[in-house]
C-alpha cells in the first residue's frame, strides 16, 4: 500500500496538465478511477483512521494517538529501527558494489558470458520463502552444510542465525546473494547502453582500463545506479520475508526490523497498533527516500 | 445478553438469524439430508479426532454428514478463526482453543451459548472453566487433557539409578549425574519459538503454591512477574538450566522434532515439553514409547509438588451458523461417553478425558499413565496460567528464547514480559489496566 501510494502521485500530476488536450471525456476515467479508489485510496484513508482506534475483529473504539504512543514504547522498537536502516543500506550499498563488478566482468569479452550471466539471475527467480528455508539449513550451527564444510579445514563455525550480533548480517548476505541478480542486470543494461566511441577515443588517448571504469563506466552508469539504489533501498527498508523465513526476528529479539515488529502486532491481534506501525512505516520510508530520490535524480552528469 | 444490547451494529441480525433457524429448523430436521462444515486445525492429533467423531456421529445419525476443513494452526490460525467469526463465514462447527485464546472471540455476541444444555452434566467443570464468559458456557471438549511438564527417558534414569525429581534441586542434581555420564541433560528447541516457553509456563503449579491467588491478583493488575517472588522464579528456572550448561549444543536452531528424537533416541534425558508430545513420539519411534515417562515440573517444597494442566481444545458453534441445531447436536454426542470412546479408538490416549465416567484402556503408553494421578487428585493439579486468567503477552516466545539463551537476565526479561501483558490486557478491554 505505501508503495503505490508512493507510485502514484506522478501520473496524477501528469493528468492534471494534459486534461485541456485530450478530446476524450472524463467518463473514462471512471472504470480505473474506481478501482485506484476502491483499491488504494479507500484502504489507504482507512488505515489511517483505523491507526487511531483500539480494534478486534469484532469491534473498535477512538483512542486518539494512544497506538503510536504504544507503538513508539515497544521495547524493540529502536532496536528494530537500528537493524532496518543496516539491513537497508547494507544490502543497497552491496547490491550496488557487486552489481557493478559483475556487470564490468559479464559486459567484457569472457567465455561463457550469456550462461554467466544466466547463473547469476537465476536466485531472483526463487521465492523468498524458499531461499530462507534452504539457508536455514546450510546454516544450521552443528549439521548444517556450511560449519560441515568449515570444520573439515578445522574452523568451528559460528551459530550463523542463532547468535544474536551475527543474525543479522546472515540474512543481509543471503539477501544480498538473491538480489545481486537484478542489479547486475540493470547495471548491464545501462552499460550497454553507452555509446562505444568514448571508450575508442579514451583508448586513443592512451587511457587504461581502470581509467576507463572510472571516467566512463561509472558516471554514465548513474541512472542504473539510481535505479539499483532506489529499488534495493526501499526493498531493504520494508524487508520481511527473509527476516520472517529465516530468523522469525530472532534469537529473541535481535534480528527484528520494523516489518517483523509489525507483523508480530498483527499475528497477536493487536490490529490497531499494527496499522499504527504500517503508517510510521510508510511515514519512514517516504522520509528516506522522497529526499534521496529528488537529490539523486537532480545531480547532472559531468565527464 | 446485557452486553449485546450495547453492541448495535451486528447483533440484532445474527440473535434474529439464531431464533429462525431454531423455530424453523427443529421439526423437521430428523428427515433432511444435512451436511455440516466442520472446521479444525491441521495438527495430526486434532484432524485424528475429528475424523473419528464425524464418522462416529454419521453412523448414528446417516442423515448428517461432515466436510471437514483445514486450517493452519498456532497463531496464523487464530487470525483466520476470527477474521471468519466476525465476517459471519465460520464453517457449522469449529475447533478451537480453550482459556485467554477462547475469550479474544468475544464469545458472547458470536458463539452460541450451551449453558442449560444437559449433555453438559458430564463435562468436568475444570473444562466447563475455561469455556465460560460471563457466566455462560460456550464450547464441549474435543481431545483428551494434557499437560506441560518434563519428559524423560527412563531408560537413562535406570541407567544411572536416578529417581523423579520431587524438588527443583533434586532435578538440578540429576541433570548434573546425566551431564556427568555424557548424556544431554535437558533439551531446548529454540527453533520452535513456543518450546521455549514450557520451563515457565508448567513452572505455574509452583507459582500458586508459594503465592496463592497471583492468576486472579495478575488479571486484575495486581500482580507482576518481575516482583512477586514466586512469578520471577519460573524466569529464573529457565536462567539457571541455561547458566548450569545443560541444553543440547544446537538449542538455538534444533525444533521440536529434533526434541522428539532427542529424548525417544536417548540423547537427551529431559524435555521440557507439552505431554502431547507422547503422540509424535508413538508415531517416528514406537519402539521407544515405554522409555518415555513425565513427570511434573518440581518446585521448592517436596510436599508441594504437583501438576500444571493443560485443558483441551473445544468445539464450538457459531451464531452465524444455518445449521445450529444439528451442529449442537453433534456438539451432545462430542460430550458424551460414546465421543469420548470414538476418540480412544482412533487412539487418541495422550491424556485423560474430561468426560466423567470415560476412562482410558490399560494399555496407554507410560508417559500418559504418570499423568493419571495427578488428574485423579484436584488438589495436584492446576490449570496453566493461560486457563485461568485472560490475559497472556505474545512475546513470550521471545522472551523465553532470550532467558534461555543467555541473551537476557531473567529479571530484565520478567519486567519486558510485564509490559508486553498490559498491552494484552489494554487490547482486551479489561478494567484496571
Amino acid at each position: 500500500m505505501s508503495d503505490a501510494a508512493l507510485d502514484r502521485q506522478e501520473p496524477a500530476a501528469r493528468r492534471r496538465t494534459a486534461r485541456r488536450r485530450v478530446p476524450y471525456p472524463y467518463t473514462f476515467y471512471i472504470p480505473a478511477g474506481v478501482i485506484y479508489a476502491v483499491m488504494f485510496l479507500v484502504p489507504t484513508i482507512a488505515s489511517f483512521y483505523f491507526a487511531l482506534t483500539r480494534w478486534t475483529l469484532f469491534d473498535s473504539h477512538f483512542i486518539g494517538f494512544g497506538n503510536f504512543v504504544q507503538f513508539f514504547r515497544e521495547p524493540f522498537l529502536v532496536q528494530g529501527l537500528v537493524n532496518t536502516l543496516i539491513f537497508g543500506i547494507s544490502t543497497s550499498a552491496l547490491k550496488v558494489v557487486l552489481g557493478l563488478a559483475l556487470a564490468v566482468l559479464l559486459t567484457s569479452r569472457i567465455p561463457a558470458r550469456g550462461y554467466l550471466r544466466a547463473v547469476i539471475f537465476f536466485p531472483v527467480l526463487v521465492s523468498f520463502i524458499g531461499v530462507g528455508i534452504i539457508f536455514v539449513s546450510l546454516m544450521h550451527p552443528t549439521r548444517g552444510a556450511i560449519n560441515v564444510t568449515l570444520e573439515t579445514i578445522g574452523i568451528d563455525g559460528p551459530g550463523w542465525l542463532t547468535t544474536p550480533w551475527l543474525a543479522l548480517y546472515s540474512v543481509i548476505i543471503v539477501d544480498v546473494w538473491k538480489g545481486v541478480g537484478i542489479a547486475t542486470v540493470i547495471f548491464i543494461a545501462g552499460i550497454a547502453s553507452i555509446p562505444s566511441d568514448y571508450y575508442e577515443a579514451a583508448r586513443i588517448d592512451g587511457a587504461t582500463k581502470a581509467q576507463q571504469f572510472w571516467r566512463i563506466t561509472l558516471p554514465l552508469s548513474r541512472p542504473a545506479t539510481v535505479t539499483v539504489i532506489t529499488l534495493s533501498l526501499i526493498g531493504g527498508l520494508r524487508t520481511f520475508d527473509l527476516i520472517w523465513t529465516m530468523t522469525g526476528g530472532g534469537p529473541g529479539f535481535s534480528s527484528d526490523v520494523v516489518a517483523s515488529i509489525i507483523y508480530k502486532q498483527y499475528q497477536s491481534g493487536f490490529y490497531g497498533l499494527s496499522t499504527a506501525g504500517n503508517v510510521v512505516l510508510f511515514l519512514l520510508i517516504a522520509l528516506v527516500m522522497v529526499p534521496l530520490t529528488t537529490w539523486m535524480n537532480r545531480r547532472e552528469i559531468d565527464i | 445478553m446485557e452486553e449485546e444490547k450495547t453492541d448495535m451494529k451486528t447483533t440484532f441480525r445474527r440473535t434474529g438469524l439464531a431464533l429462525v433457524a431454531l423455530s424453523a429448523a427443529a421439526p423437521a430436521w430428523a428427515q433432511d439430508p444435512v451436511e455440516l462444515t466442520f472446521l479444525v486445525d491441521n495438527g495430526p492429533p486434532s484432524v485424528a479426532q475429528a475424523e473419528a467423531l464425524a464418522a462416529a456421529y454419521t453412523e448414528l445419525n446417516p442423515h448428517v454428514t461432515f466436510d471437514i476443513e483445514l486450517r493452519v494452526g498456532s497463531i496464523d490460525g487464530d487470525n483466520l478463526v476470527k477474521t471468519r467469526l466476525a465476517t459471519e463465514e465460520m464453517a457449522d462447527i469449529f475447533l478451537y482453543n480453550s482459556g485467554s485464546l477462547f475469550q479474544a472471540l468475544a464469545p458472547t455476541r458470536t458463539i452460541v451459548e450451551l449453558t442449560d444444555q444437559p449433555f453438559l452434566d458430564v463435562v468436568s467443570d475444570s473444562f466447563e472453566a475455561v469455556v465460560t464468559a460471563d457466566g455462560g458456557v460456550y464450547g464441549v471438549p474435543i481431545g483428551p487433557g494434557f499437560a506441560g511438564g518434563i519428559m524423560y527417558n527412563r531408560a537413562i534414569y535406570d541407567e544411572l539409578g536416578l529417581e523423579v525429581p520431587l524438588t527443583w534441586d533434586d532435578f538440578m542434581a540429576n541433570n548434573a549425574a546425566i551431564d556427568e555420564a555424557g548424556y544431554v541433560p535437558i533439551a531446548q528447541t529454540y527453533g520452535d519459538t513456543w518450546s521455549a516457553q514450557l520451563l515457565v509456563l508448567g513452572d505455574y503449579f509452583n507459582v500458586e503454591a508459594d503465592s496463592p491467588g497471583f492468576a486472579e491478583r495478575y488479571t486484575n493488575n495486581e500482580a507482576k512477574f518481575a516482583t512477586d517472588p514466586a512469578a520471577l522464579r519460573s524466569f529464573e528456572r529457565l536462567e539457571e538450566a541455561y547458566e548450569a550448561g545443560y541444553f543440547n549444543e544446537d538449542f538455538g536452531a534444533a525444533t521440536y522434532d529434533d526434541g522428539i528424537r532427542m529424548i525417544a533416541t536417548g540423547e537427551a534425558a529431559h524435555y521440557p515439553i507439552l505431554s502431547l508430545a507422547i503422540d509424535p513420539i508413538a508415531e517416528q519411534y514406537p519402539d521407544a514409547v515405554p522409555d518415555i515417562g513425565f513427570f511434573a515440573q518440581p518446585g521448592d517444597d517436596p510436599d508441594k509438588n504437583g501438576l500444571t494442566i493443560w485443558l483441551p481444545n473445544a468445539l464450538y458453534v457459531p451464531q452465524a451458523s444455518e445449521n445450529i441445531d444439528e451442529a449442537v447436536d453433534f456438539l451432545a454426542f462430542v460430550a458424551s461417553q460414546a465421543g469420548c470412546q470414538a476418540q480412544i479408538d482412533a487412539g487418541q490416549v495422550s491424556g485423560p478425558y474430561l468426560i466423567e465416567g470415560c476412562q482410558l484402556p490399560e494399555d496407554v503408553p507410560q508417559a500418559t499413565r504418570d499423568l493419571v494421578p495427578y488428574f485423579n487428585d484436584s488438589d495436584l493439579n492446576l490449570p496453566a496460567l493461560e486457563f485461568l486468567s485472560p490475559v497472556k503477552g505474545p512475546a513470550l516466545p521471545q522472551l523465553t528464547v532470550e532467558v534461555g539463551s543467555g541473551i537476557r537476565s531473567a529479571a530484565e526479561a520478567a519486567a519486558i514480559y510485564d509490559e508486553d501483558v498490559k498491552k494484552a490486557a489494554q487490547q482486551l478491554g479489561l478494567p484496571n489496566w
